[in-house]
């Protein structure tokens, strides 16, 4: 009725989290059952590194599945929250005209089909990676040789239940958001009230006006921050393994990362900035101008997207040093995991150049909203 | 003073091409308050919009004590629009996360006015200062909207068919609002409205048909709010 299916393909960030969670997943998944399948051809001398590898699947697999999962759970949530907002009006002539609550929501399942899209592309793709991951994880021969072997179960355990699993999350998630009366639909009526302790000095406009645009959609926060820990974390986590891995694994960590932050950011601002138009839009009619603008709707956001950084620093050397400890205990020749101060500070200047040059795009956008704009709106 | 002179505006291009003012001229007087009376489609808004600098002329002059705005670059226009003039929508245009205090802030600190709440006071919402837009009604709303826009104490007030969205009570309440801060502080008020009656507050009515101008009249007295018709 109201989503159509060519409104799957605006959900570009969840079929991208999707396709890198599958293209991870799959890889490590196929090569722990293709080594499990030669356990009993295991040379006792090479025992520690097939425990190693099978640990290293298990790990890779819970952690970036996990994450990304849910990554792909917020996203979602948040399309189908901004698409709601965003088509109000059109939903509340439906409930209006007696469409029922749950008919309504039960076409927001079509939101699935970008699962179902981006874990298809995901296991497609790892398909082509598979051949070099296992040339590349037993290129010391400790293995005996196995090829890659394909297993069907896989498709139906990481494309057809996501895609059904998310579909569902869909539906309850759209249920219970229209569950506001069909005027305050109709009206685009949203009261927004946000708690201000009592403590809370009065302060400049533009000050409250970053505050508030902080406080009133949260869920931007996380992705921001979020966005920029991927970034860290992924980043970081490349430039640190190389004693551990091969260049193919952290070359693909550093792309899942770079992609990963570098959609999250994008969405999370466009969001910012199409969910506070009308605001900036008045402002500039006031006579603000797009610098005051776009600091008072961005400006807030400076010190989540620092702390993000920094857990994703504290993250990639968490894991990593649990990974190395655990992992690798019981081989030779492994040097003890120490925190790498310099891939830390690279990051850093990358991640204030590329923050500031998206929050410079933006402003210029900002700068290019007509005013008039406002009376279309 | 405020000279528009010869404003021609078109919407669309090549055989779509509208033009919506046809050479439209006149001259509004400091303090004066103007209403511009037509029907839908006769151009009146985007003279309006034209005239306070949310849109550019195709060509022609609106001049300010005799500084044309037709040509200011996008920064001198946001300068002209933070300290000469202020706009009243008929769709209020509140930011909802802020409540009504804030929202007329919005307005008092781009000209450092410490007084705003007696412009809250003045529109009566003074009890209503913490209160959101969301929880106010129609009226309500619209009284923060003039509240906003006197709080940056504009040359000129600009109304898009103020009271087109509220009902007669309401509407009163609103015009009588604009009318007596208009004495207080002197401004001049240029309204768009498509309601005649409202015409008889006005000092100077323009007329507009088809985007030309077809009559200017002066009132020789103003009613109040409660005196005209609905």
């Amino acid at each position: 009725m109201v989503v159509s299916i060519r409104d799957i393909f605006k959900l570009i960030g969840v079929i991208l989290v999707c396709f890198c969670a599958v293209f991870v997943c799959a890889i490590f998944i196929n090569y722990g059952i293709d080594l499990k399948a030669v356990e009993s051809e295991i040379a006792e001398t090479s025992r520690t590194y097939y425990d190693a590898s099978m640990l290293t699947c298990k790990a890779v697999c819970g952690v970036s599945g996990a994450v990304l999962a849910l990554t792909s759970v917020v996203l979602l949530c948040f399309y189908i929250s901004h698409y709601i907002e965003s088509h109000s009006r059109d939903l509340g002539i439906l409930k209006a005209m007696g469409y029922s609550r749950i008919k309504i929501a039960s076409g927001f399942a079509v939101f699935g089909l970008s699962v179902l899209l981006g874990t298809s592309l995901g296991y497609a793709g790892s398909h082509l990676m598979m051949p070099k991951i296992y040339e590349v994880q037993n290129k010391d021969g400790l293995l005996p040789d196995f090829g890659v072997r394909f297993h069907p179960e896989l498709i139906f355990f990481v494309i057809v239940i996501p895609a059904v699993v998310f579909a569902g999350i869909a539906v309850a998630y759209s249920y219970k958001k229209l569950k506001k009366p069909a005027m305050d639909l109709l009206r685009e009526r949203n009261i927004t009230k946000i708690k201000i302790s009592k403590n809370e000095k009065e302060m400049p406009f533009l000050n409250e006006m970053r505050r508030n645009t902080l406080r009133q959609k949260k869920s931007l926060v996380f992705f921001i921050a979020f966005a920029i820990f991927c970034f860290s974390a992924m980043i970081q986590m490349a430039a640190s393994m190389d004693e551990y891995a091969s260049r193919v694994m952290s070359s693909m960590i550093l792309i899942i990362g770079v992609i990963l932050a570098y959609v999250i950011l994008f969405i999370a601002t466009s969001s910012v900035i199409r969910g506070n138009a009308k605001s900036i839009m008045m402002m500039k009619v006031m006579g603000y101008d797009a610098k005051e603008c776009a600091n008072a709707v961005f400006g807030g956001y400076r010190l989540w997207a620092l702390l993000g950084f920094f857990a994703g620093t504290l993250y990639q050397y968490g894991i990593l040093k649990v990974m190395v400890d655990v992992v690798f205990k019981d081989m030779d020749n492994v040097e003890p995991y120490r925190f790498k101060p310099v891939p830390m500070l690279i990051s850093l200047a990358v991640y204030v150049i590329s923050y500031e040059a998206t929050m410079y795009f933006y402003r210029k956008r900002v700068d290019k909203m007509p005013v008039k704009q406002i009376m279309i709106e | 003073m405020i000279k528009v002179n010869n404003l021609h505006k078109s919407f669309g291009m090549n055989d779509n091409k509208f033009e919506v003012l046809k050479g439209i001229s006149f001259e509004v007087e400091q303090g004066d308050f103007v209403v511009i009376l037509g029907a839908s489609g006769s151009g009146k808004s985007t003279l309006l919009n034209v005239m306070s600098g949310l849109e550019n002329a195709d060509c022609g002059e609106v001049a300010y004590d005799g500084r044309d705005i037709t040509g200011l670059s996008d920064k001198e226009l946001t300068e002209f629009r933070k300290t000469d003039i202020a706009y009243i929508f008929q769709q209020y245009y509140l930011l909802p996360h802020l409540n009504v205090q804030s929202n007329v802030k919005m307005g008092a600190e781009l000209v450092g006015n410490k007084d705003y709440m007696k412009i809250i006071e003045a529109v009566g919402l003074k009890d209503k200062a913490k209160k959101y837009p969301g929880e106010l009604s129609g009226g309500e709303q619209q009284r923060v909207a003039v509240a906003r826009a006197l709080a940056k104490k504009p040359k000129v007030l600009f109304l898009d068919e103020p009271t087109g969205a509220l009902d007669e009570e309401t509407g009163r309440k609103v015009l009588d609002f604009i009318d007596k801060l208009q004495k207080e502080m002197g401004f001049t008020v240029i309204m768009v409205t498509h309601n005649q009656n409202i015409a008889d507050m006005a000092k100077t009515v323009i007329r507009m048909n088809s985007g030309k101008i077809v009559d200017i009249s002066k009132n020789t007295t103003q009613k109040s709010a409660y005196e005209i018709g609905w």
